[in-house]
């Protein structure tokens, strides 16, 4: 059904089970507004991020609790930009997700209402899920090593 | 400590002031009602009907201001160490601590953590420490008894 | 002339009344709330990175610590996941013995919300009720498994430890002593006339906003949405058991109020009470660890499981490369939502409805922060 509405969405579907709709980034908005109003995916129960090196991907699991099916849609992100919209005026829950997105991997959402570190201290350096991140020697005169 | 007189008529009680300021002081160790973890539970149930640590004069607190004894139930991360470090500042001396478990001994399981203290004595000094993950409601109760003794040797008055 | 000001106030890291160390940044005009902000993560041990450094077995023991309150549900969602992606099936025996453990975990943490929900409101006797039962619970534990708090106990691939000869009695008689402990609780303190106004119509979710802001578990449940992961979902040996779902209803007020999501913690302690006694009536003789390999490799793939916990739905999302060590965990907890939505609901309240309002959410710190 998603497949014909939205031509550019594209299906992937591994042989070790699941499967999940690849959507392209600025088109992320524009997809899940149709999701929620038109398909009744009332709930986005979980967003994260994973660093897969060369680039990022954004991982949305829907789940309609009206007909109680789940979808997944993920969205490939350059690195460089690391800047894709955020769909928290379309899920209030995906405020506080997208937050710790961007204060663990450092990807920035554009038009979020307040996008600010949530778990680390504001005056944290890096992004501590990056595959790429060195843990730093000491905090505020704390040694980090035991 | 305390020589009973029994010949003497009502039972007069001699002891040094030391002593006894260290017995009162020991008797009543309230501690605060601070807990971050997993400990935290076990100090509950500690507290609770079957450990029952009124017995030892030992009630929770929930401000450092009214407390002697801080627990250091449970994980502290670097962001929290700055606001743990800022509560024992506010309890008045004399004030001790205990550290609870495994975290606030040394870190324990979360060695491997980016965010986590790796021992609470980095940030302040540490009278009593209770190894355990969490430590038995049982071990705890040692450690407060560990702790009263250590009260009941010291010399405060003469120093 | 009479000039009201607005007052700004640090509620916690340290606060009687905030569930561990949770923080609340508030604007006051008086007595009522104007802005609510949490302020979360001084409990945030890493976790999710953790697991990529320790690998599929180790992480166990971590899982525990997520959420210590009902650890043993925490545990299962953990091992279904591994198990859901390498291909391994625990046998039916180790099946029932999550699924009693789990129940009983169930117990426990509602035992600690009730109690520590009265406490919050002011009432300190119904919490060492609650606590002396929720000693009893330990004591069956520690016959199953040697631990009182983080119990390790469901393994991936089955269980740790079979049940002891004596466990079936032991529990059978904890069960009945603490059926009517319920209804003694109720009498004491749920039914007080005291207790059920400072809970009813505060804190009000509808049923819209508990979705949208993706509440799980009973917070969802109170807000009169019928969902339940064990019986939705269904997963391990739910499908065999019969049980009710408590829905708000609205008892006291409005549906969704505090007084709603506190009762239906009541209510699932009795349902728990009874998917352990038909658990332990159905239980088959047998294995209890299926075979697993020294070191687990799932093959590349990805999967999310739910779980339902004590706190309500637990997912764990697993992306594996074929190493022993996933590639990325991603742990979606109940707490994290819920705390999400009091900036949404608290305005307009008073602040000790604030704090009602926090534990009839029932968060626990490290569940938010992981």
């Amino acid at each position: 059904m998603i497949k014909e509405k939205f031509t550019f969405a594209e299906e992937v579907k591994p042989q070790a089970g699941g499967g999940w709709y690849l959507v392209p980034a600025d088109k992320i908005v524009e997809v899940c507004k149709t999701l929620r109003d038109d398909y009744k995916f009332d709930c986005l129960s979980c967003l994260t991020g994973i660093d897969l090196v060369d680039y990022f991907e954004v991982v949305y699991h829907l789940f309609s609790y009206s007909e109680k099916k789940p979808l997944v849609l993920k969205v490939k992100l350059e690195k460089q930009s690391s800047t894709m919209p955020s769909v928290s005026a379309i899920w209030p829950s995906a405020n506080w997700m997208e937050r710790e997105v961007f204060d663990l991997l450092g990807i920035k959402f554009e038009n979020h209402p307040d996008l600010r570190r949530i778990m680390l201290p504001e005056d944290w350096a890096g992004h501590p899920l990056q595959k790429s991140y060195k843990e730093p020697e000491e905090y505020c005169g704390m040694s980090t090593k035991r | 400590m305390l020589t009973l007189y029994k010949q003497l008529p009502n039972f007069i009680l001699t002891t040094k002031l030391d002593e006894l300021l260290n017995w009162c002081r020991k008797s009543s160790v309230w501690y605060m009602l601070f807990a971050t973890a997993c400990c935290g539970i076990e100090l509950m149930q500690t507290g609770g009907p079957r450990c029952d640590w009124d017995r030892f004069g030992a009630v929770p607190r929930s401000t450092p201001r009214q407390s002697d004894l801080m627990i250091i139930a449970g994980t502290i991360s670097y962001k929290m160490a700055v606001c743990t470090r800022r509560l024992y500042d506010q309890m008045p001396d004399p004030k001790y601590v205990i550290a609870m478990g495994s975290c606030a001994n040394c870190g324990g399981l979360f060695k491997h953590s980016y965010s986590v203290l790796k021992g609470i004595d980095k940030v302040m000094p540490v009278d009593i420490y209770v190894p355990g993950c969490p430590p038995r409601p049982e071990a705890l109760t040692d450690g407060l008894l560990k702790l009263q003794e250590k009260m009941q040797k010291e010399k405060f008055l003469r120093s | 002339m009479i000039r009201t000001e607005e007052m700004t106030i640090s509620m916690g890291p340290q606060h009687p009344a905030t569930h561990g160390v949770l923080r609340f940044i508030v604007k006051t005009d008086g007595e009522v709330l104007h802005e609510v902000k949490p302020d979360v993560g001084y409990l945030h041990r890493s976790m999710e990175k953790i697991a990529e450094k320790v690998g599929y077995i180790s992480f166990q023991p971590y899982t525990d610590r997520i959420d210590y309150v009902c650890a043993m549900t925490c545990n299962h969602a953990y091992a279904m996941a591994v198990e859901k992606a390498a291909g391994i099936s625990a046998p039916e025996r180790a099946e029932y013995l999550r699924v009693i453990a789990s129940e009983l975990n169930r117990i426990s943490s509602h035992l600690i919300m009730a109690g520590v929900m009265a406490m919050d409101i002011g009432a300190f006797t119904p919490f060492i009720h609650a606590i002396r039962e929720r000693e009893t619970v330990n004591d069956l534990f520690e016959m199953l498994c040697g631990a009182r708090l983080t119990y390790n106990y469901v393994r991936i691939g089955g269980v740790s430890f079979d049940a002891p000869a004596n466990f079936k009695e032991k529990c059978v008689e904890f069960l009945n002593h603490f059926e009517p402990i319920i209804d003694e609780f109720n009498r004491l303190i749920s039914f007080n006339k005291i207790y059920v106004e400072r809970l009813a119509n505060v804190g009000v979710v509808s049923r819209e906003d508990a979705i949208a802001y993706n509440l799980v578990g009973p917070n969802l449940r109170g807000s009169g949405v019928r969902f339940d992961v064990r019986k939705d979902i269904p997963y391990s040996i739910y499908p065999k058991i019969d049980f009710n779902v408590p829905v708000g209803i609205g008892e006291a007020g409005k549906v969704g109020d505090c007084y709603d999501r506190y009762m239906i913690r009541i209510r699932e302690m009795k349902e728990s009470c009874k998917i352990v006694r038909q658990a332990l009536e159905q239980m088959p003789e047998g294995e209890i660890m299926a075979k697993v390999p020294r070191k687990i490799k799932p093959p590349v793939t990805e999967v999310y499981s739910r779980c339902e916990s004590a706190r309500g739905d637990m997912g764990f999302y697993l992306v594996s490369d074929g190493t022993d060590k996933p590639y990325r965990l991603k742990i979606r907890t109940g707490s994290f939502s819920a705390m999400s939505i009091v900036e949404k609901i608290a305005p307009g309240l008073m602040i000790a409805d604030l704090v009602a309002f926090i534990s009839s959410l029932d968060v626990v710190a490290p569940e938010v922060d992981r």
